[in-house]
């Protein structure tokens, strides 16, 4: 069932006025104006999307809100509508990212207080929350891919925000490159999916008709269209082998990297795919590679994270890590479970980062975290939240990551991927040990803060301070709308998803309790290890380093995989684009061409315009000339 | 010869009322002028805004109707209510942008409101012609009113250049046209534009040599309103000597008035004989599209470059008429679009004008953002518009238009105009650039005590995007207004009931 | 009776001699009054076509463009007499303030 509900728009209407605002009259009205404004139409689409999505809560499972706006492209037989469309997925996804969205605008209106460029700042950030709301409200893959380019734009614009420092301006190119080479990916994806449909004369791209239509794509070319679509996804949600960008996309303001880099967009891609479930589910292998991609980035970049200085680094692999658990999840077939560790991962990781930010903001902008330690005194605010978030991602029950981590075990047990269920138990316990590493280095033990810092150490203002607060009252109580099944609401938050992503359906049958063991004493093990390692024997991680010095090399220097790609595709890509493309091609024939034909512009302007000699005979002499050329042509008509 | 007969004429009062109302206006600002002091005439202004506002409503009345009035004299179809709304929009722009301007240049108030109604009624008549003499009535009663509107600062050495300058081109062209006239009266013995079309689809004519030397009189003397190249010589001087707001009105309402005729003529009534005509034309677009693109490309001030730009746009315009008669709606669009960019660009331009000279060089733009952002940034949205980038009106009306003469078969005409439409965005980026990128340029003065002129500018960059992002409305009402003309409702040959 | 062709051919050349007219003389009052002439041309012809075809509107159209024409002198005039006052000046080629 689909009620017009043209409220919707007002979702999308509200961030649109604050780009305009802030771009226009931002600097104008100044930084009080920006401050009210900024957050405040995303807190008024969060409200909105309240009231929309309450609406669908009262309506029967399957339901759904939609508003046309309007016919967008029609060519020959395709055509496509612009439309927005809340469902019981898309409603989550708009909760969280204007909920957590609206927290951070808040957050940002502290961290960014003392920035020049605050106008700027808020214009990128309501331009955010407008695409990725286009993303996720998009009725049809064509808008989605819309909003999909839009958060990239953004994000490029945010990591490279402070763009006087060369580095961040690199690594914002470094990421919207990375990035192109996925969105490439998603757009013969689309292609794929037209193309095929187009063969038996269906021509859509909207998500309701091309389930029905769904049928029709067969295997092969679901199987294609799941593959290229995935490559999307991993350069959106930075999967091996297009992770590369993220880590660097911490140089960013550090609000951005918990709205961007952790809580939103880069789940675009878990989104998308629980999106076309419908597609995937008929392709096994595509499937079945999201899960194994999502499994063994969950590991890989947990041990990379194991021994990260930065500790905005060590959050980014976590990032990345957590994202690999939710590809498994909805790898596995399992999509509710994806989308409910993407929205726990909202909460938590997006505290997290803000907790980091807090933490870095004290501290003057340092980011090693070998220069801070016994910070919770001085932060107690700070501290405690972020000591909640940590136990949320520990998984340690009854904090949200429990919850939603173990169904996303459990589900990859159960569909049949035993050894990524082995890798995600491995994950969890590394998990454990990097985040309390993280916790006892900053926070605990001897204070290694500079002292010149020392004294102007001062946990942040009520602005930033609340933000943290509710983030941490969620990723505490976020899980508990998914509690295991037979408890209370038991499966609560997956049955709500159900209708709109699909059941999902178990291989194998195991017992809960033992997998949940598992994983829960994994876990414990990092947090023991982590104790003992940072705060009862704090030699012990050096020695470690010395003694396996050349792992250690090789995880601090994340495997070397950049300086990889820089050989094998940057480098020869360059030396191409320099000594071709550029001195011999661009230098010489197109700019050749274009400056020639600039010239030849101007020039011709030049002589024409002398023409125009002011003199009004000699423009009358002009129009006769034309008049003379029109009665001979004529004449000459009447006489052949 | 039919005896006269006063029945037979069937005056219906309801299609004119606009004109009407037009009129009287015209004549009640002449009279309450009369003691008003040329600083003050604000009121004035605010009467005749009034009053076309009044006409505009009545104009709404008509939409619907179809036939003819006043034995003929005057079409009754949506195609000129479509047009008469476009031109008093242009003229409400108009008075908005008038209203300080013209205090602050001691224009006298009375003579020229009255001037400017007295013009909207001939372009209204023009819109609304059933027969060739009331499009020529309606031609002279605008032309004569608009050579005196340019030279109405009297001690402004070129404003009276611009004045005398289209006046001896104008009455010049006018004998064209008439001669044209006469022309095509003697060939098909009338000069209604309902018979001539029945005249000419019976396919009697051939190629009668009368018929087509009157043909060619009459593109002679369209092509200079719509400033054709070759018959564009005038524009550029009297664009920039003419009193600004008066440029805006020419650049659009008289273009608007030139076309509706243009095209009820020429892509209605002369449809049937298109081989005579649409080679001419194909030509002439060529020569306007590439001839005001080069032009403007060297142009330093202002006013010129839109005059210019304006004549490039015709040149568009004309490709849409030489490619046929499916390219009606997409021409009409094309002047809606049009008509709100070009009005918005003006009222920019006087937002920066000052007393004398200042402000009409395109380097007295520079860091106009960085002062003014708003106003910059309207006039961005209007300079994109008119390069035709997305999703301006200016991007779907070119791309309607060029699309539409693709699917006749007219490619060397749409690689010709997409080749220009590069050209063009040299010029216009070069405005842009200097009003982001560079610094120097001058003070705009008391825009917050001009609060009609921020409406004016404000409306156009709001109606430019709308009509782009949301065309399918008035694409729709632009289809609807053109076949209304051309269609099978037999507007030429029923009378309306009184 | 004098054939149609005729009336046609001298109002064919009159209009030709006002078309010279505006192109040679220098005067702006001499242009003005070529163009004058033209449209006296015109209104011959019209003359003729309305009496050969019988039809009255040829012969009201006359009238028409008649008064027009006096409207344009009225006005031509006006602003020929305020270019004198300001430039002292009746010479098309004086005119070239604006140009290029």
């Amino acid at each position: 069932m689909t009620v017009e509900f043209p409220a919707l728009a007002l979702i999308l209407l509200f961030p649109a006025l604050g780009v305009l605002f802030n771009l226009f009259l931002g600097p104008r009205y100044g930084r009080g104006a920006v401050n009210v404004v900024g957050p405040g139409v995303v807190f008024v689409a969060f409200g909105v999307a309240t009231w929309a999505f309450l609406t669908l809560l009262a309506m029967p499972p399957g339901g759904a809100l939609a508003v046309h706006l309007w016919g967008w492209i029609e060519a020959g037989r395709f055509h496509t509508e612009l439309g927005l469309r809340l469902d019981a997925l898309s409603g989550v996804m708009v909760m969280i990212v204007t909920g957590v969205g609206a927290l951070i605008h808040l957050y940002s209106v502290g961290y960014m207080a003392h920035d020049e460029d605050f106008a700027r700042f808020f214009t990128y950030m309501n331009l955010f929350a407008f695409s990725m709301l286009i993303l996720i409200l998009a009725d049809n893959l064509l808008m989605m891919f819309v909003g999909w380019e839009g958060v990239g734009l953004c994000s490029y614009l945010l990591i490279a925000f402070w763009y006087t420092n060369p580095q961040f301006a690199y690594n914002g190119r470094k990421a919207f490159v990375v990035n192109r080479i996925g969105d490439a990916g998603f757009l013969l994806g689309i292609f794929t999916i037209v193309a095929t449909l187009g063969a038996h004369d269906v021509w859509t791209l909207d998500f309701v008709e091309l389930r029905q239509h769904a049928a029709l794509l067969g295997g092969a070319a679901a199987t294609a269209a799941g593959f290229l679509l995935f490559i999307g996804a991993t350069g959106k949600s930075a999967q091996i082998p297009l992770y590369v960008w993220l880590p660097d996309a911490m140089v960013g303001p550090t609000p951005v990297s918990a709205l961007i880099h952790a809580a939103t967009m880069v789940t675009a891609g878990v989104y998308m795919i629980a999106r076309l479930g419908f597609i995937y589910t008929m392709a096994p292998a595509a499937l079945g590679l999201v899960a194994t991609i999502g499994g063994l980035t969950a590991l890989f970049a947990a041990t990379i994270a194991l021994v990260q200085p930065d500790i905005k680094k060590v959050l980014a692999y976590s990032t990345i890590s957590q994202l690999g658990y939710m590809f498994l999840g909805v790898g596995s077939g399992a999509y509710a479970s994806g989308i409910f560790h993407l929205m726990t991962h909202a909460f938590f990781k997006g505290l997290l980062f803000l907790c980091a930010g807090s933490v870095i903001h004290a501290l003057g902008g340092e980011q090693d975290m070998n220069k801070m330690g016994g910070l919770r005194r001085k932060l107690p605010i700070t501290f405690w939240t972020m000591f909640i978030a940590t136990l949320a991602i520990a998984a340690v029950p009854p904090f949200s990551g429990y919850f939603s981590k173990d169904l996303i075990l459990e589900a990859a047990y159960d569909s049949g991927h035993s050894w990524l269920w082995f890798l995600g138990v491995i994950t969890a316990g590394l998990t454990s040990f990097y985040m309390f590493r993280l916790i006892f280095m900053t926070f605990f033990g001897e204070s290694r803060v500079d002292s010149e810092k020392e004294h102007h150490l001062h946990e942040s203002p009520a602005v930033m301070a609340i933000p943290l607060i509710v983030l941490a009252i969620l990723a505490t109580v976020g899980g508990w709308v998914n509690l295991p099944g037979g408890l209370l609401w038991g499966n609560a938050f997956v049955r709500f998803l159900t209708p709109a992503v699909g059941a999902f359906k178990p291989i194998v049958e195991a017992s809960p309790t033992s997998l949940s063991l598992a994983a829960s004493i994994a876990s414990a093990l990092g947090i023991a290890l982590a104790y003992l390692f940072y705060l009862r024997l704090p030699g012990v991680p050096m020695l470690l380093a010395w003694r396996l010095k050349d792992l250690y090399n090789l995880l601090l220097n994340k495997y070397y995989i950049d300086q990889l790609y820089n050989f094998i595709v940057t480098r020869p890509l360059f030396w191409v684009s320099d000594n071709v493309l550029n001195r011999a091609i661009d230098s010489f024939v197109i700019d050749g061409a274009a400056d020639g034909a600039g010239l030849a512009v101007r020039t011709s302007g030049q002589i024409a315009r002398r023409a125009e000699t002011g003199n009004v005979q000699h423009y009358a002499f002009v129009y006769l000339l034309g008049a003379l050329g029109i009665v001979a042509y004529y004449l000459f008509l009447v006489t052949h | 010869m039919s005896p006269f007969n006063l029945a037979a004429i069937n005056f219906v009062w309801l299609p004119i009322l606009p004109l009407v109302v037009v009129t009287v206006a015209a004549m009640a600002v002449l009279l309450a002028g009369v003691r008003v002091d040329d600083s003050e005439s604000e009121g004035l202004g605010l009467l005749t805004l009034a009053s076309l506002a009044v006409a505009f409503v009545f104009t709404l009345g008509i939409l619907g109707q179809y036939g003819v009035a006043f034995a003929g004299a005057i079409s009754v179809d949506s195609f000129s209510a479509f047009f008469e709304l476009v031109i008093l929009i242009a003229a409400m722009f108009t008075v908005m942008m008038s209203l300080d301007y013209a205090a602050e240049n001691r224009i006298p108030g009375a003579e020229y409101y009255s001037l400017l109604l007295f013009s909207v009624l001939g372009m209204m008549l023009m819109a609304a012609a059933g027969d060739l003499i009331v499009i020529f009535l309606g031609l002279e009663t605008m032309s004569i009113t608009v050579y005196v509107l340019a030279g109405i600062m009297r001690r402004n050495a070129k404003s009276n250049e611009a004045a005398i300058k289209y006046f001896l081109l104008g009455a010049f062209s006018t004998g064209f046209l008439l001669y044209g006239i006469a022309l095509v009266y003697g060939a098909t013995g009338t000069i209604k534009l309902g018979p001539i079309h029945d005249a000419l689809a019976s396919g009697a004519m051939g190629s009668n040599p009368l018929l087509l030397a009157g043909i060619g009189m009459m593109v002679i003397g369209f092509g200079f309103k719509v400033a054709a190249v070759p018959f564009h010589m005038w524009a550029p001087d009297v664009y920039e000597g003419a009193p600004t707001p008066v440029t805006a009105f020419m650049a659009v309402g008289v273009k608007l008035a030139a076309f509706a005729a243009f095209i009820r003529v020429f892509m209605v009534d002369f449809a049937s004989v298109g081989a005579h005509w649409q080679t001419v034309l194909w030509v002439i677009a060529a020569l306007t599209m590439t001839g005001g693109n080069l032009i403007a490309v060297v142009q330093t001030n202002i006013k010129r470059m839109l005059a210019y730009s304006a004549i490039a746009h015709a040149g568009y315009l004309l490709l849409g008429m030489a490619a046929g008669v499916r390219s009606g709606p997409a021409i009409l669009y094309y002047l809606l679009g049009y008509t709100f960019t070009n009005l918005g660009a003006f009222s920019v331009v006087i937002a920066l004008e000052r007393r004398g000279e200042a402000g009409n060089q395109i380097s007295d733009f520079r860091g106009l953002a960085a002062r003014q952002p708003l106003l910059a940034g309207a006039m961005a949205i209007f300079l994109l518009s008119l390069t035709g980038v997305p999703p301006m009106a200016g991007f779907v009306g070119k791309f309607y238009i060029f699309s539409e003469a693709l699917h006749q078969g007219y490619v060397g005409l749409v690689i010709i105009a997409v080749l220009n439409s590069v050209v063009s965005a040299y010029y216009y980026f070069y405005v842009l650039v200097a009003m982001y990128m560079q610094e120097g340029g001058v003070e705009v003065e008391r825009l917050s005590a001009r609060p009609a002129l921020v409406a004016a500018v404000g409306l156009a960059a709001l109606a430019t995007i709308l009509i782009g992002v949301y065309p399918q409305p008035y694409i729709a009402s632009a289809a609807n207004a053109f076949h209304s003309a051309s269609g099978a409702e037999g507007s030429h040959s029923a009378a309306l009931e009184p | 009776m004098i054939p149609l062709t005729y009336m046609m051919s001298l109002s064919a050349i009159i209009f030709a001699i006002g078309v010279a007219g505006v192109i040679i003389r220098r005067n702006i009052l001499v242009m003005f009054m070529s163009i004058e002439l033209m449209l006296n041309a015109v209104n011959l012809a019209f003359i003729a076509i309305g009496s050969r075809l019988g039809s009255m509107d040829g012969q009201v159209i006359v009238f028409f463009v008649m008064t027009v024409a006096a409207a344009e002198a009225a006005v031509g005039l006006g602003i020929i007499i305020s270019i004198f006052r300001n430039r002292e000046t009746v010479h098309a080629d004086d005119l070239t303030l604006m140009r290029w």
